[in-house]
């Protein structure tokens, strides 16, 4: 593994702005030392206590040490279909539509294709926002003990101070409390109830995986039609079993012995057709910089993806998940995909050659469609994106689709990422072949499915 | 959901005996149920009341973010509500030594639901009771009305934190001395005050004549008063006949002032929305005292299972086991803040402060603080005087009148802040504050306080309806402005405004590195046709 502190000094001789470098390291002091594997982070901070509301202490957890209801939501995909019939009444009605089912997918362990979903909605009110406070301030509450005022007792992390209680990707472990679905299933809703445009069939033939009838399989006694060659064949070998054949010059057809087994016949099967499938590369920024919402953004765009393609090719689609930081690995399966968390600095490249890796020792662009899903925050350590861009070449030789789904930091524009991609023409040149999508990190559920939709039309 | 078995009544009724012994006072009756998971996932989104109507949304997750517990005030894990009986709930697998810890809190909670003035209104009936049958109207309201019953139950729903709680109130608490006529209100409130306009001064000399008369003539003494005034204002009489017949107007509670006032509900095919909007209100006043009482009620409670376990004869050798959760529930977090540890302390330090006789101009004159620690009269009273706290205060008073330095020096309490180190990109947690006046306004500030939203009708234009949110240092979680103004628009039937306040960030100057600052501007929303306009005042 390359030590990205020497990687770092390797791009600070090659002339860094002491701004970028500044970011660089930061990112890279969310590295834990010797833990750059994939595993959960602690997201709360030293004091998990210090944005809990007095509201949120209650007797049952307290005194009888009840852990707070999971999500009382446990009925089934019927139940799924029925919340979202009412939300399109909704519409009809002339109120906005209230039921997300986004914001809360993710994959489950183990089982192929399983997916947990949880419809959620909003209570609107007017109340006060907490929130709202001068930059660099971060609220208070109360403490006890010793410390004299001034005096700073705990520290955290800038980029890990997500709002969020940690149900999203990205933190490791979740619970699994949810409603369990099959993502073939969140896909027919996806495709139903967001009208997602179907993936235009590339030139390629149909990536589909469908069966023919032919008479390939054979059967002794019984069956269709009979195989005269094969027949023969074991006639002669029973035959010289027998001791019937002495002289093989001499052969005499009409004495033969012929047991009924001997008869070949070829029967109608079943066959595979080895015709080209689809491959999906989904690749994901898991670097210290992608904390949060980005995460989560980007993952959830990919569940969706994930989904929709299994949904759509009838559960024929191969996907295959890498993630990167400086470096880029692959990952077995999607639940770890979604939920790798790791920290360090950010090298788009190193994935990009991973994945031109993989398609030329597997051979892969000769027999599959191919499709490559990106998700960054837009920050790399490759300046211009001289690495990037060349394995991004490579890629476009063979792929049908590449989209870029890029999740701004709020306050940030015009991301490295973004703008290699845009100076390098290919956007133009290869507007066929590949897509880019922008989007905040604050954007919601109907944003990200318009950036599918951007990606894939 | 099933009743606790007869032995561990039996526990409870022994609880109740001894609790009654030390001076708490409630009801003879209670349930105790014995909760599964499942229960707990059908009651948790119901507030924990069994007969709560039902609505879609208690189905799914709901999304709380910003602003939880201003949003959904009622905690949904109470262990005891406030009912008649009060209900409570259990796990079926507690040992009995926790169960007479867990009944004692109960009975603390019990004692203070009963007792304390701000629950008054909730002490002639039973919610659950009345729950039931509000239930029943929603189920037969959607059985004739579809899905237009979850629609209004929706837009009330939106509105529930927008009750004239205290106006509920405050009627419970006239004093009977201080009844005036119809009359003599108009008179002075509105006839002197916003028709004639008159200067302080005089009103004031009107109200000292006033007085005057009726001292000369207990008996009829206003009569005589009216036959002067209406020589010197003869349309007075006209004006007040007039007056009789307006009907005084909501200003404060935004539900019921759709519900009187609306033209929209005022229709014969849509009054039955009105039933649904005063079900959502009923509920929301019922759970107002609750969320206003927090640290008292749990301190109350927690001073009370603490005391009254100790003494108890039938737990004999349990006092560690008790140690390990009491302390777990009551002790003071190093950073935050826990309910039952500050409203067990500072109750327990004011019944100190009052058996010391510090309750006294004496003690608070003294300035000297090794004189203030010494102090001591040995006057008792410190029980009365914590049962007078149960009975009249609520959480803001309690912490207002009672966290003072000498409550936050002695638990070494201070305020933690948090701020953002620029250079290393870490945010700070730091001892921000050991005053207890910081201390007093953090807590404050951290308490439930809905926004004061104030409907001025006559501001509205052609039937339109005008807001105005009064300001308190904090902006409205835009986000959701939209969705309510649907709602209230849908109620109104007509255009509704919204007038608020917003925060400006002052773009951050690069190089300097100072924060920056927040200054704040009035805007109007309008929304018409579904359709909201921002426009800066």
């Amino acid at each position: 593994m390359r030590d990205p502190e020497k990687y770092l000094d390797e791009l600070k001789a090659q002339g860094l702005t002491p701004e970028r470098e500044a970011r660089f390291r930061e990112e890279l002091a969310t590295v834990p030392k010797g833990a750059r594997s994939i595993g959960s982070g602690d997201r709360g901070g030293p004091f998990p206590g210090f944005s809990r509301s007095l509201y949120a202490w209650h007797d049952l957890a307290a005194l009888q040490g009840e852990p707070p209801v999971k999500n009382p939501f446990v009925a089934q995909m019927k139940a799924l279909d029925e919340l979202l019939e009412r939300d399109k009444l909704r519409e009809q009605d002339g109120f906005p539509r209230k039921i997300r089912v986004g914001r809360l997918i993710k994959p489950v362990k183990g089982g192929k294709g399983k997916i947990v979903v949880v419809p959620s909605t909003e209570e609107e009110k007017l109340v006060h926002d907490p929130t709202v406070r001068p930059p660099g301030e971060g609220g208070s509450t109360g403490g006890s003990g010793k410390g004299e005022e001034g005096e700073v007792i705990g520290e955290q992390k800038v980029r890990e101070t997500g709002e969020d209680a940690g149900s999203g990707p990205g933190h490791g472990e979740g619970e699994a409390h949810e409603l369990d679905a099959s993502a073939y299933e969140l896909g027919r809703v996806l495709t139903e109830q967001f009208q997602l445009p179907n993936l235009k069939e590339k030139g390629k033939k149909r990536s589909f995986t469908h069966y023919i009838y032919d008479l390939t399989d054979r059967n002794r006694g019984s069956g269709q039609v009979l195989d005269k060659k094969a027949t023969l064949r074991r006639i002669v070998e029973t035959n010289i079993a027998l001791g019937n054949l002495p002289d093989m010059t001499d052969l005499d057809p009409t004495r033969f012995l012929i047991a009924p087994k001997d008869k070949v016949y070829r029967v109608l099967s079943e066959e595979k057709d080895y015709e080209p499938q689809a491959l999906v590369f989904f690749v994901r920024d898991y670097s210290g910089s992608m904390a949060g919402k980005v995460t989560e953004l980007v993952a959830t765009q990919h569940v969706m993806i994930y989904s929709w393609l299994l949904f759509q090719y009838a559960g024929q689609v191969e996907s295959r998940f890498i993630v990167h930081d400086t470096e880029a690995k692959e990952v077995p399966d999607f639940h770890t995909y979604y939920n790798s968390r790791v920290a360090g600095g950010t090298e788009v490249a190193s994935a990009y050659k991973l994945v031109n890796e993989l398609v030329e020792k597997e051979n892969l662009a000769a027999d599959y469609n191919i499709y490559v899903f990106q998700g960054t925050d837009g920050d790399d350590w490759d300046t211009g994106g001289d690495k990037a861009l060349p394995e991004l070449a490579k890629i476009l030789s063979y792929v049908s689709r590449m989209g870029v789904t890029i999740a701004e930091h709020s306050g940030t524009q015009w991301t490295e990422v973004a703008r290699y991609l845009e100076n390098s023409g290919l956007l133009r040149d290869k507007a066929d072949l590949l897509r880019l999508d922008v989007m905040g990190e604050d954007a919601e559920e109907p944003r990200v499915i318009e950036g599918i939709k951007k990606l894939i039309s | 959901m099933e009743l606790i078995n007869q032995h561990t009544k039996a526990i409870m009724e022994g609880c109740k005996a001894r609790a009654r012994d030390a001076g708490l006072n409630f009801t003879d009756e209670s349930l105790e149920y014995i909760v599964t998971n499942r229960d707990l996932i059908e009651l948790s989104p119901k507030v924990m009341i069994p007969t709560l109507y039902d609505y879609w949304v208690h189905d799914v997750e709901v999304l709380r973010g910003k602003g939880e517990y201003e949003l959904y005030p009622h905690n949904p894990y109470e262990t005891v509500i406030n009912t008649r009986p009060p209900i409570s709930f259990y796990n079926d697998n507690n040992p009995d030594w926790l169960n007479v810890m867990i009944f004692y809190h109960v009975l603390g909670h019990i004692d203070f639901f009963q007792n304390n003035l701000y629950f008054r209104h909730t002490w002639e009936y039973d919610f659950t009771g009345q729950a039931l049958s509000d239930k029943r109207v929603i189920a037969k309201l959607r059985a004739e009305k579809g899905r237009w019953v979850d629609y209004i139950l929706e837009f009330a729903r939106s509105l529930d934190n927008l009750v004239g709680y205290h106006e509920e109130l405050s009627p419970l608490f006239a004093a009977s001395g201080a009844y005036c006529s119809p009359r003599l209100n108009y008179y002075f409130d509105t006839f002197l005050q916003v028709e004639k306009k008159l200067p302080v001064g005089d009103y004031l000399k009107e109200v000292a004549r006033y007085n005057e008369m009726l001292a000369q003539n207990p008996e009829d003494g206003e009569q005589v008063f009216f036959a002067d005034v209406s020589i010197k204002y003869p349309e007075m009489e006209a004006h007040f006949a007039k007056s009789a017949g307006v009907k005084r107007e909501e200003r404060r509670d935004l539900l019921r002032f759709l519900g009187e006032n609306s033209e929209f509900l005022a229709r014969d095919e849509n009054a039955w929305m009105k039933s649904v909007l005063e079900v959502v209100r009923k509920t929301s006043i019922f759970f107002q005292p609750q969320i206003r009482t927090k640290i008292m009620n749990e301190g109350w409670a927690s001073y009370w299972h603490e005391k009254l376990f100790l003494v108890d004869d039938r737990i004999k050798g349990h006092e560690v086991d008790f140690a390990r959760v009491h302390a777990g529930v009551t002790s003071m977090p190093r950073v935050g803040m826990n309910p039952y540890a500050l409203g067990m302390r500072l109750i327990s330090f004011l019944k100190e402060t009052a058996d010391a006789g510090k309750m006294t101009y004496e003690f608070q004159r003294l300035l000297d603080v090794e004189k203030r620690k010494a102090f001591d009269r040995k006057t008792g009273g410190g029980d009365e005087f914590i049962f007078r706290l149960r009975s009249n205060y609520c959480d803001y008073l309690f912490i207002k009148d009672f966290v003072d330095q000498d409550f936050t020096d002695r638990f070494d309490l201070f305020v933690t802040g948090k701020k953002l180190d620029p250079q290393r990109m870490v945010w700070q947690y730091y001892v921000k504050s050991r005053d207890a006046g910081e201390y007093r306004d953090m807590v404050l500030a951290s308490l439930y306080h809905p926004p004061f939203i104030e409907v001025r009708k006559e501001r509205g234009e052609e039937g339109g309806l005008y807001l105005v949110h009064h300001f308190e240092g904090k902006q409205l979680v835009q986000e959701y402005i939209t969705n309510v103004m649907i709602g209230i628009e849908f109620l109104w039937g007509a255009p509704v405004q919204l007038e608020t306040s917003e925060a400006v960030f002052e773009a951050p100057r690069r190089e300097g590195g100072e924060a920056a600052e927040i200054s704040w501007q009035r805007v109007l929303y309008t929304m018409k046709d579904k359709h909201l306009e921002r426009q800066v005042l």
